[in-house]
Parts: structure tokens; C-alpha cells; sequence
């Protein structure tokens, strides 16, 4: 493994990832966790496993991005994950456009310009609705794994709509439909486009500067991809690593240090 | 007035509180001098002039607290055309502003649970809460608020304080003078004057009634005329926060606005915006800016968030972040050169019809644009306040027009100015950070 020579730490709502780059900014290593309560110690253990890899980590710039940032006490600076996001996925597709990043408890939609800075950005870290809370609690209630909640929208073709905009209450609409024999596959669609629509007025807001670019945990469900394209008619583009977008521009933050 | 109470309200106002404030006021000033606020390397300490600030709000409350006592009282909406009432001696107290304080003592959450238990909705403006909650339960931090003999409420702000205003003729069983001020869209018309001037004349009568005495014309004119003088230095102030660094920020003109707004028409006031301005020049001849290390310029649009002010402006002033401009602050600068003494009926019917929430929203962008350019702004903070609506709505298409049409970035803050349960300080934070980070301070 190449010399690792800055890293990025985004600490997140539901994950915390960490990122190692080497000297020419290309990702020499990553480590992703589910996000523990005892953060603190958590991010200890980060840094520990850093430093298997790398051996000591003095004179390493960190950088640590994610609404957990400011408990991350060894770091150099704290950036926000607007920012961090922005140019990590610049780096890696060399384009702007409008980014769209679900993640675990907040969306969020950034207008990037052609030279990769941010021009605008909304966030929504208020309601869980148009997060990806929103699948994974009724996906527990439908007792459909994370991974398949997206294959299983798509094997249908019926959709049901979900009317309510709230987590709690989609919860107790679900529970309904299936009372009334609807399959669980279209409900699951129903979710999705529910979770989408949500998503595109978020994108209107900022406005839909092409092409249209997908980050964060969620970026992995293909319903949601499917149906975004549908939505707004934009092909989408997926970096690498979802995920580690802004951990990786936090690192290229280190980098400059 | 007969000789008990007066004299009661000249011990209590005249003798023992106006001692009490002045030495309120003088270890206000000691502070100032030892430089107690100077330890910040963020923000320059408060202008000289603050524990005078202190002092005149401490006195308007002082004198509301025994105003029974002395003559009548109305209480008033912030953009009423009070002239007349202050012509006829009228103790004037301003809800809002009492709003205000229960907002930056951080008391108004409390009292608002006072109206929300009596079955008021969380959805009516926090300040008409705060107002309520008062009525029903006398919790004020200003000690006591004089009951009142009169109403006026001007719907040149918004409806709330139509139905609010109602509740309190109600409740107090007082008349109540409404003044019903058409919309401007672009322009009014001599149509729309004449309707609101006929109302302001039909009103006279009605105060005469509850006052005890007849509108003297020249009382009237010498009111208006002051009114006029006091927002014309005030409407000088804002205008040097041109100067960069700016001399002080919207935080400290929020602070400084309270006798505009609520002591306008009195000479003091005058003298006060006059003492101020020279202070102010002082800063600017010295080149000391509200923000030590000023790098970016801010406009702020809609109203404070009152209990978070030293919060917000540390948090930017760290980064060399100045807001050096508000529409909201400017609201009582504006309409000056639409005020004349000489017809005060006319030109007052003319003048409170124009307000910035009495306009379109169109016209509140261009006077956005306007401030930007004539302040040198690099971006604009843009408060949607829950609870006030007509100065939230239309602000998405604002913030969109100024992206879009003139390169001008611009973030939407939601929090509320009164109700500290809409401010989430984590997720101000964030976007706030994020705005500073896009501004590339
Ligand atoms: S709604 Fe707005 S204009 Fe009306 S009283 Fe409340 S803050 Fe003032």
C-alpha cells in the first residue's frame, strides 16, 4: 500500500467512515462503521486502526467532516460536509453539476460549478422523512433487509401511493395497506417513489444544473436511482464510493494542509 | 389628574426611578470604560452610547409601569400611525417591543406557554403569544404593564395583530381603532390615501374621547416633525455601515433600534440618534468595525432571532463575518423622506401605508438588490421566522432570484424571533458554517 499522507474522518449520523490518501490524493485506504453512541470512543478506535496501517500518525493531517465533527479532537480543522462532499466527488468526476446526498438522517442537494465550488445548497436534517431513515424503519416493519428493499420495489410493477409525508405515521399507513392485502413489494415501490419525490423538490429548490450526481449510503438502492432518473430525466452518475465522498474531501482538505 | 396618584407616579418615576437608572446607567459606563466587554477578539465592545440605551428603555418601561397612574394609555402596533396619539399625551406601549424583551431576557418561551395553555395555537406569531400569555398571566420582565385605555392596530404589518388586537378590546374592554392599509403592489393611489387618511380622522374623535382632551394642530405637527428628525438620523446610522469596516453591525442597530420604534415623536429620541451618529463617526474616523477582522459583508432579511443575538454574531464575527445591513432595521429608515410635518394627516396616511411587509415581494427583492450594492454585500442571511409570515413568504423566489439573477449566494435560516423551541442550534450551525465555507472567508 502506498505511504499514506492525509486522512478524512466523516463522522455521520448513522456511519462513520474514514478515508487515507497518498501523496497524489488517490485513496490508499478506507474503514466504514456503523455510527456507535459513545462516539468519543469510537473515533478513538478509528484512529487506532489508522495507525496500524500507517504507523504513527504524528504529522498526519486530519480533517473531520460529519454533524459529529466537533468531537473529533485530534483533528487539524473541521469541514463541513457540504463542502467535503463537493470535492470529494469533484475529484473523482472531474465535473459539476447538482449532488444529491442521502444519508442515514439528513439529505442533502449541492449545486457544484464547473470548477468544483459550491454554488448552492439545501439541507434536510429536520425531518426524517426524506432521509433514509425513512426506508430503513419501515423496512424493519416489513422484516425486508436494507439491501433487498430496492430489488424487491423493482421486481413489481403495481405501486401503491403512501400518502403520508411523516416516518411515524408512513409506519402506521404500511401496517394499514398490508391489512388490506397489498403486496409488500408495492408498498416498497410506494415508499421509494414517496422517499424520491421528496428528493426532487429538494433538487428544485437548488435547481437542476446536469449532470445529476448520487452520494451517500442510500446511493446504493437501485429503486432509488431508478426512480430519480425517472423523475427528473436526468441519467445519474454514481462516483466509486458513495460513501466516502465526504470523507474523501476531507482528506483532500488534510492534503492541502 | 387628581394629586394622590400624581404624585405617587412623580415619587415613583420622576424621583426614585429616575435614580435608580441613573446609576444603572453610570456602572453600565464603568463597565464600558474598564473595558469589560473588551476581552472578545472577535466583536469591538458596544458603542459608548448602550448604557444610554439601557437607560431610555429602562425609563419608557418605568413610566408604562405607573402610566395608569399619570393619564391614558394605548398600546399599539409597531408600525401604527401614533402621531396623533402622542400629540393627545397618550403613554404608548408597543407589544412587539415588549415581545422583544421577553425574547433577549429568553422569558418569552414561559409566557408564550401561558397563552398556548389557554388554547392558543403554537402557530400564531410568537410575539402575539408573548403579548397574550402577558395579558392572561401579568408575567412580564419588565416589572408590570399598564393596562390600557385605548387600542390601535394597523394592518400595514400583517392580519395577526387584527385578531390579536381583538382579543385584548376584548379582554380589557377598551375601544379598539382599527386602520385598514390597502396593499401597495407597486405604487398606491391618491384613492388608497384619501381611504386611509378618512380613517385617521374618523379615529382622532374617538382618542379625543378616551384622552379627555382635543388634538391641538400644532402639538401634532411638532410630533410629527420629531418623528421625521428621529428616523432621519436613524435612516444616517444605518447608512454608515457603508463604510467598511462597518461601525456597527445589525446585531447592535437591532439593540439600538428600541426607541425609534417605540419612543419616535419624542425629543430625547432625537437627541439620543444624534449623540449616537457623532459616536459613531467617531469609530469610523478611528476605523474600528463592529467585527475586528471584517472579511465579508452580510445582509440580514426579516426579524431578529431575539434570544440568540450575541450567539449569531460571535459565531460569524469569528470568521470576520459583519452583517452590515437588514431590510428589517431599515423598515424604520426608509419612509422618512414620505414624511411631512406640515400635513401630518396626509403625509402620515401616505407614509404607513408603504412598510416593507406592505408591499410586494418584488418590491422587497429590488430593495434587497438595492442594499447589496449600496452596502457592498457579499451575501445575504435570510431568516424565515416561522412565526412571521408576510415577511417569510415569498422569501424562497427571493433567495432564488438572487442565485440566479445576480450571482448574490444566499442562505434560508429557519428559526423563529421570539420561540427558542424553532431554533435548532446544531443545524443553524452547520448551515451557517457551510454558507461561510461557500463565501470563502
Ligand atoms: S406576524 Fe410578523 S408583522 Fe405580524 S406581529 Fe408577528 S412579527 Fe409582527
Amino acid at each position: 500500500m502506498s505511504k499514506i499522507q492525509a486522512l478524512g474522518l466523516d463522522v455521520g449520523s448513522t456511519t462513520v467512515k474514514m478515508v487515507g490518501l497518498d501523496a497524489e490524493g488517490e485513496m490508499a485506504w478506507h474503514f466504514l462503521e456503523q455510527a456507535e453512541p459513545l462516539l468519543e470512543n469510537q473515533i478513538a478506535r478509528f484512529l487506532e486502526r489508522a495507525r496500524n496501517v500507517t504507523g504513527p500518525l504524528d504529522g498526519i493531517p486530519l480533517v473531520a467532516t460529519g454533524y459529529g465533527r466537533g468531537l473529533v479532537n485530534q483533528a487539524t480543522r473541521t469541514v463541513t460536509e457540504i463542502t467535503c462532499h463537493a470535492r470529494g466527488i469533484y475529484r473523482e468526476l472531474g465535473h459539476g453539476g447538482t449532488l444529491v446526498d442521502i444519508g442515514g438522517q439528513d439529505s442533502k442537494v449541492i449545486g457544484i460549478s464547473p470548477q468544483g465550488k459550491v454554488i448552492d445548497f439545501t439541507m434536510n436534517d429536520k425531518c426524517a422523512a426524506g432521509t433514509g431513515r425513512f426506508l430503513e424503519n419501515t423496512a424493519s416493519r416489513l422484516k425486508v433487509s436494507l439491501d433487498r428493499m430496492g430489488p424487491e420495489a423493482l421486481s413489481v410493477s403495481d405501486e401503491v401511493s403512501i400518502s403520508s409525508t411523516c416516518t411515524v405515521f408512513a409506519e402506521s399507513e404500511v401496517i394499514s395497506l398490508i391489512a388490506h392485502g397489498v403486496s409488500i413489494a408495492s408498498i416498497l415501490r410506494g415508499l421509494h417513489r414517496s422517499l424520491v419525490k421528496r428528493m426532487v423538490s429538494m433538487i428544485l429548490t437548488v435547481g437542476l444544473t446536469p449532470p445529476l450526481m448520487l452520494s451517500g449510503g442510500v446511493a446504493q438502492n437501485p429503486a432509488i436511482r431508478q426512480m430519480l432518473e425517472e423523475e427528473t430525466g436526468q441519467k445519474i452518475i454514481l462516483p466509486h464510493y458513495p460513501q466516502l465522498m465526504g470523507a474523501c474531501g476531507a482528506a483532500l482538505f488534510a492534503l492541502d494542509a | 389628574m387628581s394629586i394622590g396618584p400624581a404624585l405617587r407616579y412623580h415619587w415613583n418615576v420622576n424621583l426614585l426611578g429616575r435614580a435608580g437608572l441613573r446609576w444603572v446607567r453610570w456602572q453600565a459606563e464603568r463597565r464600558v470604560k474598564r473595558g469589560a466587554h473588551g476581552k472578545s477578539h472577535i466583536l469591538t465592545p458596544p458603542l459608548k452610547i448602550s448604557a444610554r440605551t439601557k437607560e431610555l428603555i429602562g425609563r419608557h418601561y418605568l413610566k408604562g409601569r405607573y402610566a395608569n397612574l399619570r393619564g391614558k394609555v394605548a398600546w399599539v402596533t409597531s408600525g401604527a400611525p401614533i402621531e396623533f396619539l402622542k400629540a393627545l399625551d397618550f403613554y404608548l406601549l408597543y407589544p412587539e417591543n415588549h415581545g422583544a424583551v421577553c425574547g433577549t431576557t429568553r422569558t418569552a418561551v414561559d409566557i408564550c406557554a401561558q397563552a398556548e395553555n389557554a388554547g392558543y395555537s403554537r402557530d400564531i406569531c410568537s410575539y402575539a403569544r408573548t403579548d397574550l400569555g402577558t395579558m392572561l398571566s401579568c408575567q412580564t420582565p419588565v416589572g408590570k404593564l399598564p393596562k390600557p385605555d385605548l387600542l390601535l392596530t394597523c394592518t400595514n404589518i400583517c392580519q395577526t395583530v387584527l385578531h390579536w388586537y381583538r382579543v385584548l378590546a376584548h379582554h380589557f374592554d377598551v375601544p379598539l381603532i382599527l386602520i385598514d392599509t390597502p396593499f401597495v403592489y407597486t405604487e398606491t393611489t391618491d384613492h388608497s390615501v384619501a381611504y386611509v387618511k378618512r380613517q385617521l380622522e374618523e379615529a382622532i374623535p374617538i382618542a379625543e374621547e378616551v384622552a379627555g382632551q382635543s388634538l391641538d394642530e400644532r402639538k401634532l405637527k411638532e410630533v410629527t416633525r420629531l418623528s421625521k428628525l428621529a428616523s432621519e438620523l436613524w435612516l444616517e446610522l444605518l447608512g454608515r455601515c457603508r463604510h467598511r469596516p462597518a461601525p456597527i453591525s445589525v446585531f447592535d442597530q437591532f439593540i439600538q433600534m428600541a426607541p425609534i420604534v417605540e419612543m419616535r415623536g419624542d425629543n430625547f429620541t432625537v437627541d439620543f440618534y444624534a449623540a449616537m451618529l457623532k459616536e459613531v463617526d467617531e469609530r469610523i474616523a478611528q476605523v474600528i468595525g463592529a467585527v475586528k477582522n471584517e472579511r465579508k459583508r452580510l445582509l440580514w432579511d426579516n426579524l431578529p432571532v431575539w434570544y440568540r443575538l450575541r450567539y449569531l454574531a460571535e459565531f460569524l464575527g469569528r470568521h470576520g463575518v459583519v452583517i452590515a445591513a437588514s431590510t428589517y432595521t431599515n423598515a424604520w429608515a426608509e419612509l422618512t423622506p414620505k414624511m411631512d410635518p406640515e400635513r401630518p394627516l396626509e403625509s402620515m396616511a401616505r407614509t404607513y401605508m408603504y412598510p416593507i411587509l406592505n408591499r410586494g415581494t418584488g418590491d422587497k427583492l429590488a430593495t434587497m438588490r438595492q442594499m447589496i450594492d449600496d452596502y457592498r454585500l457579499d451575501g445575504v442571511i435570510l431568516h424565515s421566522d416561522r412565526s412571521c409570515k408576510p415577511y417569510s413568504v415569498g422569501q424562497m423566489d427571493q433567495r432564488d432570484r438572487l442565485i440566479r439573477d445576480f450571482g448574490v449566494p444566499a442562505l434560508l435560516l429557519e428559526a423563529d424571533h421570539n420561540d427558542s423551541r424553532s431554533f435548532s442550534k446544531e443545524q443553524v450551525a452547520n448551515r451557517l458554517d457551510a454558507f461561510i465555507e461557500m463565501l470563502e472567508v
